[in-house]
């Protein structure tokens, strides 16, 4: 994964370079928090146009940054979701809760 | 026309999640031999995968055990069968409804049956408590006629 930080509009973005499952998800989720806890951004936004794979531990991937940085007093969205990525999102009901976005 | 094969594949590895991305790729190679499309492929690695950790996380609870597949082509048919000797499931019909985990604190999301119901074309899963689960998962790939006449039939209600 890499992660670039905005300074003047305190924008985080993730760009997701692994597959996404139970296996490398777990790597995934230490690294955000631990970046989003570090810069306490506005807004969070993670980039799927490199995720080649995603089953449904992208799901609790996405809820639980949702959480975290809203807990923080950021927001979160989502951009370049794949086929793939946008079938099990909308599946979940989760872009009901989070925004996709353009970058 | 191509002649359709039957053929037969069996695989057996330890209950460990770096086996997770070795099964759903292995399974897709096994079943790139009915051609499907990039998306049905898609389709299969991930309800694979989702059997898969379903088996390390819930079954074996992250302890030792053995996962085993078995997958058969039957004309443009796959059928998966994804089996462990785990804890096994109190009440299938429950564990099969969506959102619904027994493990919420792992930021799991209940939709692993779910997701392998709509993207395969049926599921059933056989569970005993103490003894295991098994899941059956079949997809039909579409014969390449069907698809090109699907693509000329959407191409021409473009025009
Ligand atoms: N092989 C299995 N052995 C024992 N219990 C299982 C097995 N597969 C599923 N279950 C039970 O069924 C529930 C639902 O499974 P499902 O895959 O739909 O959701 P999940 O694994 O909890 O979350 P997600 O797949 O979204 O990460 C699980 O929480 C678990 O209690
Ligand atoms: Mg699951």
């Amino acid at each position: 994964m890499e992660s670039k930080f905005y300074e003047d509009n305190k924008l985080l973005v993730f760009k997701i370079t692994d597959e996404i499952d139970d296996c490398s998800v777990q790597k995934i989720r230490r690294r955000a928090d631990y970046e989003i806890e570090r810069y306490m951004p506005k807004k969070v936004i993670f980039d799927f146009n490199s995720v080649t794979f995603m089953d449904s531990a992208g799901i609790g991937l996405i809820i639980g940054r949702y959480k975290f940085a809203n807990m923080l007093g950021g927001k979160l969205e989502v951009a370049n979701l794949t086929q793939n990525v946008k079938k099990i999102f909308e599946m979940s009901g989760i872009l009901k809760l989070i925004p996709v976005t353009q970058i | 026309m191509k002649e359709r094969i039957e053929n037969e594949m069996k695989l057996e590895f330890a209950s460990k999640a770096t086996n997770e991305s070795f099964a759903r790729i292995t399974v897709a190679a096994f079943a790139s031999q009915l051609d499907p499309t990039i998306e049905e492929l898609a389709d299969i690695k991930t309800a694979v995968s989702e059997a898969v950790t379903n088996c390390i996380i819930h079954a074996y609870e992250n302890k030792q055990g053995t996962i085993k597949i078995n997958a058969q082509l039957k004309e443009n048919q796959i059928i998966i069968q994804i089996s462990d000797n785990g804890k096994g499931i109190e009440n299938v019909d429950i564990a099969k409804e969506p959102l619904y985990t027994t493990k919420p604190n792992l930021e799991r999301s209940g939709m692993g049956f779910t997701i392998m119901e709509s993207f395969m074309d049926s599921m059933k899963v056989e569970s005993i408590v103490g003894l295991g689960t098994k899941v059956t998962l079949i997809k039909t790939i579409k014969k390449q006629e069907e698809k090109e006449k699907e693509d000329e039939i959407v191409s021409l209600t473009k025009e």
